[in-house]
């Protein structure tokens, strides 16, 4: 079970597909110019995965490995027409301030890469909680950059104001505004974990001072 | 062993050109264009000024005491990208324009890629796009002339892009009015005089080669005379180079050591592709001006250059005949 929240958790902290894999970087930039749009496109993409590596891990012993990619587009092309007809339908709104990106998500990396590096070769059970932990990741990271670039962008948030007498950085919500967000808050996870390891080492380096092993 | 020699490496003459002396002497030869401009554009173009140095300034400092690095405001370069932003705003933009500004081009268009001499684009003029497309209705409203405060009138280049005016005569200009300063425009492109003093003393002193200014100059005078006339060969290429931002830029931006080629060829290269951007983006874009992006996409083009065009190296002679 231990070995199951990790495969979870590590979709939100080292694996972070958006941070860490930088997979998916084009659904990241263009939609996450508000927080709705974020979520939206976050909960899209996790129901395509969980659906994907469910029916991939299941039937990961049938598909032959030179032809596993186009087997593996259909069926997440599948699962990408059911979420697109279920937002057509009960979300009209957001289905159209996505666009363009909800059938873009079956050549999302994310989708294809998780199928590729974990569904084909591991049980159901583990790719279930593997498919949730890089969707969840994949959404929180989408969240903090849409915060970022709308309340600056627009001076609201979730559509709310938040600042008076602000006048707001038109550049945000605008492409290049989507790329400095996401390369600076790369540099930021990227200085955490050189920090981290350096603490580590630095433990490390003592524990094997007095004769241990270290911990890891 | 007691009489140690000190071994060194060559060189072994230094002369007194370094860093900080290079940075501020083109500091002080920009002030006379800054003094003009606060006296055509009054108290409000020094406050820009001000703000946008001192912005620089402190924010470099800033960043570098909190990632623990040696403080070189004191080399002058960040007080220049101030002074060379703040030449590119209009007197009359909120002050926390050049704030922002300032901010972005030191810490992204600089610092983020390794400080000084590690830069691709001019963070001056990457600012001033940064605020462009920020804020364009505060960078477009530009400060009439010599008069008060919040009256605002549109530059001669504005006018011609709109269509409403198509020559010199009709913007109710001469050319002593351009060479001077009596126009709308940014707080240090409009007085061409003042810009062309501390330019000579530039040139006098050897900090900036000819190549690049020529180049830009030269090209940009050479297509508007061929097509902004009436007909062919009859275009004011003389208003085209003395208005918008053209001489700033030529003889202050194009001449940036660190986001220009280095060898003279390449700069002359430099200078006629900046030319050459400027006049289709003036002509056939959507800008009214196109100095400050011909420049930054030029910047861009500089390693290619700088690939193929090295400079020669001291001491070596180009191989006249291959035996």
């Amino acid at each position: 079970m231990r070995k199951l929240i990790k495969e979870f958790t590590k979709g939100i902290t080292v694996e972070n597909p958006t941070f860490a894999l930088v997979l998916g970087l084009c659904p990241t930039l263009a939609v996450s110019t508000s927080v709705v749009n974020a979520v939206g496109m976050g909960i899209a993409a996790t129901f395509v995965l969980l659906g994907s590596n469910i029916i991939i891990s299941a039937i990961r012993k049938l598909i032959p490995s030179e032809i596993r990619i186009p087997c593996y587009i259909v069926i997440i092309a599948t699962f990408v027409t059911i979420n697109e007809l279920i937002l057509e339908a009960y979300f009209p709104v957001l289905d159209q301030s996505l666009g363009i990106f909800v059938p873009l998500i079956v050549v999302n990396c994310i989708v294809l890469g998780r199928a590729e590096a974990f569904a084909c070769k591991n049980k159901v059970l583990p790719s279930i909680f593997d498919a949730l932990g890089m969707g969840v990741g994949f959404t929180m990271a989408l969240c903090l950059i849409a915060a970022i670039r709308e309340s600056l962008g627009t001076g609201e948030l979730l559509g709310i104001k938040i600042v008076n007498n602000f006048e707001p950085v038109t550049m945000m919500i605008l492409a290049p505004g989507a790329l400095l967000t996401l390369g600076l808050l790369i540099s930021l996870v990227n200085y955490w974990q050189l920090r981290l390891k350096a603490k580590r080492a630095a433990i490390n380096a003592g524990c094997q001072k007095a004769g241990c092993d270290g911990c890891k | 062993m007691e009489n140690n020699f000190l071994v060194s490496v060559s060189p072994h003459l230094r002369t007194r050109e370094l860093t900080p002396k290079i940075m501020w002497l083109v500091f002080f030869s920009l002030l006379p264009s800054g003094i003009a401009g606060t006296i055509i554009f009054g108290i409000p173009a020094l406050k820009i000024i001000i703000i946008s140095v001192l912005t620089c300034v402190f924010t470099e400092a800033g960043i570098q005491k909190l990632r623990r690095k040696k403080i070189t405001v004191s080399d002058g370069s960040a007080a220049l990208t101030g002074l060379l932003l703040a030449y590119n705003l209009s007197s009359n933009v909120p002050f926390w324009l050049p704030l922002a500004g300032g901010a972005f081009a030191i810490l992204i268009v600089k610092q983020a890629f390794g400080g000084l001499g590690m830069n691709i684009f001019n963070p001056a003029l990457a600012a001033r796009a940064f605020l462009m497309a920020s804020w364009p209705k505060h960078m477009t409203d530009f400060a009439k002339p010599f008069s008060a405060d919040a009256v605002t009138s549109a530059t001669p280049l504005m006018m011609i892009d709109e269509g409403k005016a198509h020559n010199l005569a009709e913007l109710g200009l001469n050319f002593w009015d351009l060479l001077l300063g009596r126009r709308g425009g940014c707080i240090g492109e409009v007085c061409i005089l003042a810009l062309l003093v501390g330019a000579a003393f530039l040139l006098w002193k050897k900090y900036i080669w000819w190549q690049a200014p020529a180049g830009f100059v030269l090209s940009l005078g050479f297509l508007s005379w061929i097509f902004t006339g009436k007909g062919f060969f009859h275009g004011d290429w003389v208003f085209s180079v003395l208005s918008g931002g053209l001489i700033l830029g030529a003889f202050f931006m194009a001449t940036d050591y660190v986001t220009t080629p280095l060898a003279r060829t390449g700069q002359l290269i430099f200078g006629t592709g900046c030319g050459l951007i400027t006049f289709i983006i003036r002509k056939y874009g959507g800008y009214p001006e196109g100095v400050s992006y011909s420049i930054l996409i030029m910047n861009a083009t500089v390693p290619l250059i700088d690939r193929y065009i090295r400079p020669r190296v001291y001491g070596t002679k180009l191989a006249k005949n291959k035996p």
